[in-house]
């Protein structure tokens, strides 16, 4: 073999590979010392010709949230969050998708043939519905993020993935959930529902009915294959822009009822604040820059491209701009892709670092005319000092700074 | 498998027309029993229409927190274990929303910790609880937090009756209008 090589760098040298690039692994330099030939992946490893495994060389993985162990020593699982930071385009892969449970649970182990979808109260017709009846009736397929409450920046957290990584974006396939309740029939006294799942705790949460008629999807399947068990399998309710927790994972069934109905999740979002509360259901404009983020080092001054993503519940983003002076100049990012409604968009900017110590981040509008707040201007809108103390009230989407030090090293901007 | 009579598929193709302007239009999906809808719905409201023939007092509620494990885990008097404490420490300040986010005390119905004993606990034994014991539980959890006495028996007719110390001092949530921003005066 090693005899070979010689030859087959005299034939790289005179170009002709370059018409075909036919040439396996060698992505080769044509002058000069060729790489070796890597080793190769022999046969079938682990039922990989089956289903398909990546690199062993890429280890990217997900990490526990808020420093609780998951799973815990009695098996229960808790937030796991998404590695953002080694994240490109906007699809999350369902491997790597974050998941939060209630307080710490068993995943249910659900045959599919054996779940049903009930949906009752106030309708005309009650209904069950199998996972195949659910499949055969129209179908939609869309992008949206998910992403938890306890998705907050922090002094503390030192990568992205700490900072952000409680939030994921997915291909969704499904039915409408109007389609399901008109086939059933809404009594015009149906003002909000109740979703529930089949976990541990039948977690439940109340919703408005407008949010149901207007875009939630009862999703069987996530990127192009069924919803993974840890995204709720073999149902997810999805509530696209809504705090992940509304997104009701092993659906099993829907209430139709006249009233908020203050069920187990609902307790949680009990508010004395009115602006607070509004603030606890729809997600904000947020984004944040994924590279280069905490804990990642530039090799030396020169061409980067800064990256990042942007969502809102609201709807789709309109503006992301970035700044790589610490919030003094701000430049428009570009769109890699087109942005969807109530999904991760991805965003980059053409930069070229001189070398000297600053700091990058990223703000964005959403298509409502919402604008993604500093934490200093939300304190200043609640009319709070702005201190080491200061909380952001209802979700946290405030804008995220990353400090670069003149040797290349990332960290935290708040901290 | 389950399908429905095809009669409304029928009659809507014989009309013509979508005339059954509230009749369904796939025809797919099964018909549940009442019997099947009861077992099922476990969503226990604020009119408590739903709850299930049971009763029990603080007094019962006494013994069932300890031989059902709920000591183990939020402590036998309520305040001192792993799980969220069940008991103000601070019982007396007339502002109930800073005795604590404390579920029988901040619930703004009886109903409301009827229904989350019932779905999810106790720990790892979810759904085992008696509607007695489910009843009785509320009850002592009520008792503890000064909201009913000792010896009231709490059943179907008088737990949605119970007067909770929050009333109706809690945000009430905006309409919530698709494509609008979250929260009206508010630019973020």
């Amino acid at each position: 073999m090693g005899a070979r090589r010689p030859a087959r760098r005299e034939f790289l040298k005179t170009g002709a590979a370059l018409a075909g690039g036919l040439t396996l692994g060698a992505a080769a330099p044509a002058l000069g010392q060729a790489p070796a030939q890597p080793p190769m992946i022999r046969g079938e490893r682990d039922g990989e010709i089956g289903y398909g495994a990546r690199s062993k060389h890429v280890t990217s993985a997900r990490i526990p949230h808020g420093g609780r162990p998951s799973p815990d020593a009695f098996g229960l699982t808790f937030h796991v969050a998404t590695p953002l930071q080694d994240s490109v385009g906007v699809i999350t892969p369902s491997s790597l998708h974050y998941f939060a449970t209630t307080r710490g649970a068993f995943l249910p182990d659900i045959d599919p043939r054996q779940h049903t979808l009930l949906i009752h109260g106030l309708v005309d017709r009650p209904l069950t519905f199998t996972v195949d009846d659910v499949k055969r009736l129209p179908s939609v397929t869309r992008l949206h993020f998910i992403e938890c409450a306890g998705n907050r920046a922090s002094r503390r957290a030192k990568t992205v993935q700490e900072t952000h990584g409680m939030t994921s974006n997915a291909e969704w396939t499904g039915v409408l959930l109007s389609t399901l309740l008109k086939e059933c029939g809404l009594k015009g006294s149906a003002t909000w529902f109740v979703a529930e799942g089949a976990e541990e705790v039948k977690g439940a949460s109340s919703m408005p009915i407008a949010k149901a008629m207007d875009d939630c999807i009862v999703a069987y399947a996530m990127n192009g294959e069924p919803v993974r068990p840890q995204n709720g399998f073999p149902l997810r309710l999805m509530v696209p822009g809504f705090e992940g927790i509304f997104h009701t994972k092993w659906l099993q069934r829907i209430k139709l009822v006249d009233r908020y109905y203050m069920n187990y999740n609902d307790f949680g979002h009990l508010d004395q604040d009115h602006k607070v509360a509004a603030l606890d259901y729809q997600i904000g404009p947020k984004s944040v820059i994924t590279f280069p983020s905490g804990e990642q080092r530039l090799p030396g001054k020169g061409f980067y491209e800064i990256s990042g993503l942007a969502w809102s519940g609201g709807g789709a983003i309109a503006q992301v701009e970035v700044s790589v002076d610490g919030g003094k100049k701000w430049h428009k990012a570009e769109f890699r892709g087109t942005p969807q409604r109530m999904a991760h968009c991805r965003f980059a900017y053409a930069w070229n670092w001189d070398g000297n110590e600053t700091e990058i981040m990223s703000r964005c509008v959403d298509d409502v005319g919402q604008a993604q707040p500093t934490r200093e201007q939300i304190a200043k809108y609640w009319n709070r000092p702005y201190d080491q103390t200061f909380s952001v009230p209802g979700l946290d989407n405030s804008i995220q700074p990353w400090r670069i030090a003149s040797d290349g090293s990332v960290t935290n901007g708040l901290a | 498998m389950g399908s429905r009579s095809l009669l409304p598929i029928a009659f809507t193709l014989l009309m013509g027309v979508p005339a059954l302007a509230q009749g369904p239009t796939y025809g797919i999906g099964r018909t549940p029993t009442a019997e099947e809808i009861r077992a099922r719905d476990i969503s226990i409201g604020p009119t408590g229409e739903e709850l299930p023939p049971g009763k029990g007092s603080a007094r019962e509620g006494a013994i069932a927190y300890r031989t059902k494990g709920c000591a183990g885990c939020h402590g036998a008097a309520g305040i001192d274990g792993s799980a969220p404490i069940l008991k103000s420490r601070n019982p007396t300040n007339p502002n109930v929303w800073a005795r604590g986010r404390i579920l029988p005390l901040r619930a703004p119905f009886a109903t409301t910790v009827w229904d989350y004993i019932n779905r999810g606990m106790p720990l790892n034994r979810e759904g085992t609880l008696t509607p007695d014991e489910v009843y009785a539980l509320t009850a002592y959890l009520l008792f503890i937090n000064g909201v009913i006495p000792e010896d009231q028996v709490l059943d179907q007719q008088s737990l949605p009756q119970v007067k909770m110390p929050l009333g109706d001092n809690y945000a009430s949530l905006p309409d919530w209008k698709p494509r609008t921003p979250r929260l009206k005066g508010y630019p973020y």
